[in-house]
């Protein structure tokens, strides 16, 4: 086990090669994207659902706490950005900042809730306090839309000094708009995972029992960890509802925590870009099955439990793993 | 207006009763096994069919006898296949492998018996209301609380006087120790899994006489077996009863004042719960 704290999965250096690698990678896709046959619609999903995913790993993979309902977070990102475009103002930034405010309050308030309660229970709980919202999505017709989902709003151009930058109808710039929340995002979280807050996050993963003697206030750490993390997920949400200018009541429901949780567990629950790399391969699996088959549900049922018997430690942990022998 | 709080407070009742077997069967599993099963509601989606499939050929009745045995048989395969490998591992790992069984079991009956829904015709005696004036008891109702009753009535019976439910109850607190003591805990968990996924085939047959089958039949009922769980306490199958029920009834009658709300308010008494008592109603202090 990748145990040790200073010389954990993260790197040691904030510009590390490997980082550059991503990094240029992600930023000169639109240059060969469309060459390759790929879709600035499908690219920038992964991008969004990676963000999730990497949020969630946070709390899975480096607070060690066992959330199996983020979709509730994502959810209410989605809709608390696509109801404010909708109904309160065309702005999208303001979408987005309601968006992330909705998703982070919700998690403060059930986080007080659940912080005392551990494995097995604590994941139960989150799975079901998530159920809530999709009720109230499903139920509250005239506002939300229902069963149909949340359409009718469009994410508007961003004015920035006098420039108009028209994510609303170019795909690349939208691409570009998400990457960049997306690296801030992500960003913040490889800094706050080095931080003595992180470090503390660490700890309490490994041994929760030490961490306690070690004088750490458990409870309020992975309350931070927590709201952090849906903080993240419904920013991940917001940006999910302007990709397709809708929002989605399946969004808020059970299975789709599930996604979440495969992605990161794919990608590798102990490394800090796995999921973004499980969010990557899922998308790819999850299109090129539904296209080919009806019964495209057992292929993915099927899939989460090859997962779970022959590649518990995802790709890059298996990588990882090599590496070190 | 009395009518309807009783009608709707009676059918609250009846979910309930589904709901508190549904949960049984999960509580069994989680407590010696620490899985949380998903795919719990595939189970009993399967039970359902299987006894309409059943019933042209052994009747209702027998249907009733053979489908959820079928069911609990079919566990009784998977447990040593799939389950056995979840054993002592992180949660999250049975999560998701239930997880994609569940989803295999909605698409494989989907496959099998269609989308649309089917009905499970229950015998003439059983469709009629035993009352005029109380129209809502019909003999369907009444005997599904008495059968849900019954069994879970036997399953205490068995958990307290047998060999088998000693160990069970043993091995919830302790199962290394059960283990020292010569027991063989591969056959007590087996046992225990197919017990409680009989449970669930059982719910499955009788849900299926009073709401008919669709393939998502047992997904819409997982997630407020989950709410019976935490609202009775982990760990307590008198709890987890006793959450069913309450659950159950309050969605019921809540369905007579506010019926788009009926849904959220099984979470909303989560919710106080875990405020006012976080280990459950009648969860032991130290299991959360």
């Amino acid at each position: 086990m990748n145990g040790s704290l200073t010389d954990g999965p993260l790197p040691k250096k904030i510009l590390s090669p490997h980082l550059i690698v991503i990094w240029l990678f992600l930023l000169s896709l639109p240059l060969w994207l469309l060459a390759i046959g790929g879709y600035y619609s499908i690219v920038t999903q992964v991008l969004i659902l990676g963000l999730a995913a990497m949020a969630l790993n946070y709390l899975l993979g480096f607070t060690g706490v066992l959330s199996f309902g983020h979709a509730a977070y994502f959810g209410l990102g989605a809709y608390g950005c696509g109801l404010t475009i909708k109904f309160i103002a065309a702005s999208t930034p303001l979408g987005i900042l309601v968006g992330v405010m909705v998703g982070t309050i919700a998690g403060a308030l059930i986080g007080a809730l659940i912080v005392r309660l551990r494995g097995v229970y604590f994941a139960m709980v989150t799975i079901a306090f998530s159920q809530v919202f999709y009720f109230i999505a499903f139920r509250w017709n005239s506002v939300t839309g229902g069963d149909d989902g949340l359409g009718g709003f469009e994410r508007r151009p961003i004015d920035l000094f006098g420039f108009t930058i028209d994510i609303q109808h170019n795909q690349m710039l939208f691409y570009y708009f998400v990457l960049l929340l997306v690296a801030l995002g992500v960003g913040a979280m490889g800094l706050l995972l080095r931080s003595p807050l992180g470090r503390a996050q660490l700890a309490i993963r490994e041994n929760e029992r030490r961490a306690r003697f070690l004088g750490l206030n458990i409870e309020r750490h992975i309350w931070i960890a927590w709201v952090i993390s849906c903080g993240f997920t419904s920013l991940a949400g917001a940006l999910y509802a302007l990709l397709d200018n809708f929002a989605d009541p399946r969004l808020l429901y059970w299975t789709f925590s599930g996604d979440l949780v495969i992605m990161t567990v794919l990608g590798g629950m102990r490394s800090f870009w796995g999921p973004m790399l499980g969010a990557a391969l899922f998308v790819i699996l999850r299109d090129t099955v539904s296209s080919h088959t009806e019964n495209w549900m057992s292929f993915i049922g099927l899939f989460f439990v090859l997962v779970v018997l022959f590649f518990p430690r995802g790709v890059l942990g298996m990588l990882q793993r090599r590496k070190g022998g | 207006m009395t009518q309807l709080i009783l009608f709707n407070l009676f059918n609250g009742l009846v979910i309930g009763a589904f709901y508190a077997l549904m949960a049984l069967g999960l509580s069994l599993i989680l407590n010696l096994s620490g899985v949380i099963n998903f795919s719990h509601g595939g189970f009993l989606t399967l039970g359902g069919y299987l006894a309409f499939t059943l019933a042209p050929w052994i009747g209702f009745w027998g249907a009733l006898l053979v489908a959820p045995l079928l069911t609990a048989a079919l566990g009784c395969l998977i447990e040593p296949l799939l389950i056995r490998r979840l054993y002592g591992r992180d949660p999250l790992y049975s999560l998701l492998l239930t997880f994609g069984l569940a989803f295999i079991f909605e698409d494989g009956i989907r496959t099998i018996w269609g989308p649309q829904g089917l009905p499970l015709t229950v015998p003439p005696i059983l469709a009629q209301p035993l009352s005029h004036t109380l129209f809502f008891l019909t003999g369907y109702r009444v005997f599904m609380v008495a059968i849900v009753a019954a069994v879970v009535a036997g399953l205490f019976l068995v958990l307290r006087y047998t060999k088998l439910g000693l160990r069970i109850r043993a091995g919830t607190f302790d199962l290394e120790t059960v283990s020292v003591l010569g027991v063989n805990i591969r056959v007590l968990r087996l046992m225990n899994f197919g017990l409680g996924i009989y449970l669930a085939g059982l719910a499955g047959v009788l849900a299926a006489g009073m709401l008919g089958l669709l393939p998502t039949l047992g997904g819409s009922l997982i997630m407020p077996s989950f709410v019976a769980i935490i609202v009775g306490g982990l760990g307590s199958l008198p709890g987890t009863l006793i959450g069913g029920l309450l659950i159950g009834t309050a969605s019921g009658l809540v369905t007579v004042f506010l019926p788009s709300a009926s849904e959220a308010v099984i979470y909303v008494i989560m919710g106080v719960v875990l405020l006012v008592r976080p280990r459950g109603l009648l969860g032991e202090e130290g299991r959360l």
